[in-house]
């Protein structure tokens, strides 16, 4: 009981701080998740995160008509780092590369880093963690009391620009986008060295690919009695079909990405950002 | 009615069996279906060429287990006149290697993904009997090597490409090569062999990379390319690079389009062509001026040098031609065989 009361006055307290970030201000997160720690610890939770407000959106995939909800949510304002993964396998061992449980992440899993504990030569601590299974970015989402972003909630951050919320219907959104997701290397660079997005979140593009909770949902979990998400549906013409937004190259790279993912494989360029449900999406 | 129907397919199907029998006793040929046929022995990785060489032929031999080893790569390349463009290749060239096997083999097809890539690539062989033509089980994301077998059971020149969403920007930078299945006991004999594909490129300079040129999606869009070249690159089979013959040789181009948009009309200025493997299948067709070879599709060309000289290979949309880089040459040396063709101009004293 007493337990209870406490998580609800953290919640309202987070509530208070979502209200004041609808000027898309990043809240501050103090050492809130280390009270959720549970089995799995880590010392670096403080983050920012951006209060989304959600709201109606449509889905790259999927027919015309049919918008989908997103809750309002918090997103992390950009990419876990490697420094924060440093963290994170040197308080939770299970995770460190020698001793990760071969159905958690494949062979690739940190396998730059010169030790356990030590991130691979020359890198940059700042620059986002790949080479991480989904599994990996689950359980650090989990050690600090956040999960990670379902595919619906991160495209539907990933339609601002810098100045709208949605930029899907300007030429040079979906241009700038593969500008950026042709250049190789980009993994290497520092988070937040580039302008944030409407939300105040940074690094959608520039640097790395992300795991969602559902990447590969549109396979799995789609509407099946419509048909509308066949995998096939997503390979050479095919693909053009049951987009809604044919132009949009750039979600097609995505999309094809996710497809492409299992959970337990680690990727050079592929990395994640948290998020959590707001106090609002609780309280219902 | 609907027996009488059925008595009508019956009698089609044994008269189409029989006739089926005929032409394969006709050829000397095993009558086993290629479906049937068994490839033997331990597993060979396959010869694979880059354009314009082409592996050696089948010839005579019986279906084999096979090992295709392919890489897909984005790199840097020169498009024209010292200019780069960002190429997505098989093989690290454009075209992808070639591919040569006969009916019957059975393939084991690797798909790595350099782990420098950014994008996720896959493989749609047109000589493929299965989904997708292989796609959908060789998707594989950067760093990881995906693999899939088959079985070649219909004979032609065919076109493989690259089905990542979005496919037209796959194709569009490059990714496209030429799979050959050659009929049993192999193709007739020739003295020379080439591999030529034609490509369309849409190009702006990045934003990022001064001086690089990438992808332009809306000319591809609107079909409106600034290069329509062979083998990825202006110039790839003139001065040096062009291809060769001697007089008296007979030549065999394997001729593919990789598109992603365009359909070719492929001519040799100065020669016709004896056969035409039409669209790449089975139907020969003789004495031919220019071939149509559509986007993912291809046609074998063969034709026999008569006289000396550089014989301009060409898409005669002739636009293509002259401004956006379709050209190429065969250059032909020996002796002049002035009853076939005779340049002696009529000079006045």
């Amino acid at each position: 009981m007493k337990h209870f009361g406490f998580i609800a006055a953290v919640w309202m307290s987070i509530g208070l701080m979502s209200c004041s970030n609808q000027e898309n201000n990043p809240v501050e997160e103090k050492s809130f998740a280390d009270h959720f720690s549970g089995t799995v610890q880590n010392t670096r939770v403080n983050t920012a995160m951006a209060y989304i407000p959600g709201g109606e959106y449509k889905p790259f995939y999927g027919s015309d008509t049919s918008l989908v909800k997103v809750e309002p949510f918090l997103l992390d304002e950009r990419p876990v780092t490697n420094g924060e993964y440093l963290d994170f396998v040197k308080s939770n061992p299970a995770w460190q590369k020698s001793n990760v449980k071969r159905i958690f992440a494949d062979t690739a899993y940190l396998h730059n880093w010169s030790s356990d504990t030590t991130l691979p030569e020359g890198a940059n601590a700042d620059a986002p963690i790949c080479n991480i299974s989904w599994f990996a970015a689950k359980a650090y989402a989990e050690s600090i009391g956040k999960r990670l972003p379902t595919l619906d909630e991160w495209e539907f951050v990933a339609m601002a620009d810098a100045t709208s919320p949605n930029a899907r219907s300007k030429s040079e959104y979906s241009d700038r986008i593969i500008d950026l997701y042709l250049q190789k290397n980009r993994q290497f660079n520092p988070v937040k060295h580039s302008p944030p997005n409407y939300w105040g979140v940074y690094n959608m593009f520039d640097l790395i690919w992300e795991w969602t909770d559902d990447f590969n949902s549109i396979l799995t979990t789609g509407d099946s009695r419509s048909g509308q998400y066949e995998d096939k549906s997503l390979f050479c013409a095919g693909g053009a079909t049951s987009a809604t937004d044919i132009l949009n190259y750039a979600a097609f790279m995505r999309f094809a990405l996710r497809t492409s993912l299992k959970a337990d494989f680690t990727v050079a360029n592929l990395g994640f950002r948290c998020a959590r449900d707001t106090v609002v999406h609780l309280n219902k | 009615m609907r027996v009488k129907y059925l008595v009508l397919c019956a009698s089609l199907s044994i008269a189409l069996a029989i006739t089926g029998c005929k032409t394969n006793t006709e050829q000397g040929k095993s009558s086993v279906s290629p479906v049937d046929m068994v490839a033997s022995g331990e597993p060979e990785v396959a010869e694979l060429t880059g354009a314009p060489k082409v592996p050696a032929p089948v010839g005579n031999r019986q279906p084999k287990k096979l090992i295709v080893n392919l890489v897909t790569t984005e790199t840097e390349g020169i498009i024209a006149d010292s200019i780069p463009y960002t190429f997505w290749t098989f093989n690290h060239t454009v075209p992808g290697s070639f591919i040569r096997i006969r009916v019957g083999d059975e393939v084991t097809l690797n798909l790595k993904n350099e782990a420098s890539s950014v994008l996720p690539h896959n493989i749609d062989l047109h000589a493929v009997t299965g989904p997708g033509g292989g796609a959908a089980a060789t998707s594989s994301v950067p760093g990881k090597e995906t693999s899939f077998s088959f079985k070649a059971i219909n004979p032609g020149l065919y076109v493989y490409h690259c089905a990542a969403p979005p496919v037209p920007m796959h194709i569009g930078n490059g990714m496209y090569g030429l799979i050959l299945v050659e009929p049993e006991g192999g193709l007739p004999k020739v003295d020379r062999e080439y591999y030529i594909m034609q490509g369309d490129f849409y190009t702006k300079a990045s934003n990022i990379k001064k001086g690089l040129l990438e992808f332009d999606n809306d000319k591809a869009v609107a079909e409106k390319p600034d290069y329509v070249l062979f083998n990825g690159k202006k110039g790839s089979l003139l001065g040096a690079n062009m291809i060769e013959a001697k007089v008296g040789e007979t030549v065999r181009l394997f001729v593919g389009n990789g598109g992603p948009n365009l359909t070719s009309s492929f001519h040799v200025i100065g020669e016709i062509f004896d056969n035409v493997y039409l669209e790449g299948g089975s139907t020969i067709s003789h004495n031919i001026q220019t071939t149509v070879v559509p986007a993912g599709g291809a046609v074998i060309v063969e034709f026999k040098c008569e006289v000396p000289g550089e014989y301009v290979l060409v898409d005669h949309a002739l636009s293509r031609a002259f401004n956006k880089g379709a050209i190429g040459k065969l250059k032909v040396t020996g002796e002049a065989n002035p009853k076939v063709f005779n340049a002696k101009t009529l000079s006045k004293h």
